[in-house]
């Protein structure tokens, strides 16, 4: 593993973030080395619960699924100043951009609903007539290690929305781990270039074939799945239906789905005026369609009520979703199950919608 | 890569007073450059920033070929406005801009345009307005209903005026409540329908207002054999980025700002009155 941190820093990623186990989480964070990974750390997910467990024994360092956030921080920052603005004695205006310069970074540990996931921003904020410049810089200094999921947990669904368990694009290099080491094959010329500098020795037909059945395993061994990859028409049959109330008197309208949920990208801009009075800085800072102002409308709100914000958010995300990027907007990681205070389960919530067959019950 | 988020600066040339609550800004961009690449369709909007505090869309009032400072109708709903309403010429703003679809030009050549309007004003036709009374030939009648809350509500009642003065011209207005010196119809908007004569085959329909009074014209005119193809309308939502990235102003499938503000009516038919979107 340590190669693997020697190669990709003389590849020119001089900064690596990978998983580590802090404040009894999987967060990603920056690390020296292998040694910082979370050895033998399990976690126990369900609705509206997450635990790391310690194993003694445990030689893997990805044996757990994930953690509340991964890529989607590296690329969408939380806040990010768009441009600044300077005013001079006269009152005149002049508008500049900051300097985009992000450390050439390594990600270590990527899933494959994370890629998935970013598959989908970089439709979304790359896409014409106006490409993101602040995405694209942030998204051009990342090298993406993927390991493929073979621990996932109880909350995870992504084989029955088919964007894992298994990393199939978006990745320059992926891993399977082993309790003997890893299977590495790399999909890009700079991972081809990480990996001959690796000098590992070729895997075995043994080793492969038991990296491929431990994905195939945590493929089938997922509880939790959506009835379709496409639940467009069925969702818009149902916009009347009553479990949106049954739904909207238990959300709590937080926000922590939509923090969480790796293919949100709702966010707000805002003005902050230097003291001075001669700059002011234009941000954009991660917004929820479940707070009230994300409809404002001056004389009144779009979404007033809960049930409403919540029909929003998953109609959008299963089913408008399909018109805007051509695939569902959830990629099965299962964040906004464990991270909902009170134990929404997305699963859950459509198929008690389905469930029903009177559409305007 | 260009940063399209980063607003122009534009310079304000002059200053109306419509009512004490709606203003007209004329604004000229300060880089001669910028000023002849701007190209702009009606219907579409500008991002305006006012310095250190935000920015908002406002809809441009002008006519696409005309030379000189873009006309912005602002009416004072919160922060952003609430200051811009404090703007005098030679003040500084920033602009970005124009942005989404505008009306359905071609489709309208040749055949009567009929604009339903509710509301204060309802700035995103008067362009469109001004596009037909300037190529008067290109077009069949012009038909603006107009519909108010109370008659004081009127702005730009000599600009009426002018325009009922205009050759195969017709202008109705309707207030919900009349007055004494009110020489036009009382009721809601939908009461003028019977008395503009409007041909359902030659027709291509024009709305802008509050929903409510949208969806009633919508029902009247269809009513009237008006086909749903030939109707168009612009809506509003909360617009932050202006280019599909933010969030805000989806209903539906659409992001307002982009794949709007002026909608055909039929793609908007499945959300038109659906609350919540």
């Amino acid at each position: 593993m340590d190669s693997l941190f020697d190669a990709i820093r003389d590849e020119g990623f001089s900064r690596v973030v990978g998983p580590v186990a802090r404040d009894g989480a999987i967060v990603y964070r920056d690390i020296a080395s292998a040694a910082d990974l979370p050895r033998g750390v399990r976690d126990r997910q369900a609705p509206g619960t997450y635990r790391l467990e310690s194993q003694e024994d445990g030689v893997r360092a990805f044996s757990w699924a994930n953690g509340a956030q991964a890529l989607k921080p590296l690329t969408f920052a939380p806040r990010e100043t768009l441009w600044r603005c300077e005013r001079d004695e006269s009152g005149r205006l002049a508008f500049r951009d900051l300097a985009q310069e992000h450390e050439p970074t390594a990600v270590i540990g990527v899933r494959a609903c994370d890629l998935a996931a970013l598959q989908i921003h970089e439709q979304h904020f790359l896409k014409p007539p106006y490409p993101d410049p602040h995405y694209a810089a942030r998204r051009s200094s990342l090298f993406l290690v993927a390991v493929h999921c073979s621990h996932p947990a109880d909350t995870c669904f992504c084989a029955s929305t088919g964007d894992g368990p298994r990393a199939e694009s978006g990745y320059d290099l992926a891993m399977s781990e082993l309790d003997e080491g890893f299977v590495v094959t790399a999909a890009t010329d700079r991972g081809r270039a990480v990996l001959a500098a690796m000098g590992l020795d070729p895997a075995s037909s043994v080793q492969q074939g038991k990296a491929d059945r431990e994905v195939e395993a945590a493929a089938l061994g997922q509880g939790r799945s959506l009835p379709s990859r496409n639940l467009k028409d069925a969702l818009y049959a149902r916009l009347e239906h009553a479990h949106w109330d049954h739904v909207g008197r238990r959300c709590l309208s937080c926000g922590n789905c939509t923090a969480v949920c790796p293919t949100c990208f709702c966010h707000a801009e805002q003005d902050e005026p230097a003291l001075t009075g001669e700059t002011s800085e234009h941000l954009r800072q991660w917004d929820s369609c479940f707070t009230a102002v994300h409809s404002y409308m001056g004389h009144f709100l779009v979404r007033e009520e809960t049930r409403l914000r919540y029909r929003q958010w998953l109609t959008h995300k299963l089913a408008s979703w399909h018109e805007q990027y051509g695939r569902s907007g959830c990629v099965g990681c299962g964040r906004c199950i464990a991270w909902c205070p009170v134990g929404i389960d997305i699963t859950a919530e459509v198929t008690a919608l389905m469930e029903s067959g009177d559409a305007q019950s | 890569m260009h940063n399209p988020d980063r607003p122009v600066e534009v310079e304000v040339v002059e200053r109306v007073e419509e009512t004490p609550s709606i203003y007209t800004l004329h604004l000229s961009f300060t880089d001669p450059e910028v000023a002849s690449a701007y190209r702009l369709l009606p219907g579409q909007y500008n991002m305006l920033y006012l310095y250190g505090v935000g920015e908002i869309p406002i809809s441009i009032v002008s006519d696409p070929d005309h030379e000189g400072p873009l006309e912005h109708t602002i009416r004072t709903v919160g922060r952003v406005t609430a200051g811009m309403e404090r703007l005098q010429v030679g003040d500084r703003l920033g602009l970005r801009g124009p942005y989404g679809r505008g009306w359905p030009l071609e489709e309208a050549e040749g055949r009567d345009v009929v604009i339903v309007t509710g509301g204060l004003g309802c700035a995103p036709v008067v362009s469109m307005i001004r596009y037909v009374l300037s190529r008067r030939e290109r077009f069949g009648r012009l038909v603006i209903l107009q519909g108010v809350k109370h008659t004081d509500d009127l702005i730009w009642r000599r600009q009426y005026e002018r325009w009922q003065a205009m050759p195969n011209t017709q202008v109705l207005l309707a207030a919900d409540v009349g007055g004494p010196n009110w020489p036009f119809s009382v009721g809601k908007v939908t009461v003028l329908f019977n008395q503009a004569n409007i041909d359902p085959d030659r027709s291509i329909v024009m709305l802008c207002g509050p929903e409510v009074m949208m969806k009633a014209s919508i029902d009247r005119l269809l009513a009237l054999n008006v086909p749903a193809e030939s109707m168009w309308l612009s809506i509003e939502r909360n617009m932050q980025c202006g280019i599909g990235h933010c969030g805000h102003c989806q209903v539906g499938p659409y992001f307002v700002c982009q794949d709007g503000p002026v909608f055909h009516y039929p793609a908007l038919r499945p959300w038109l009155g659906v609350t919540g979107f």
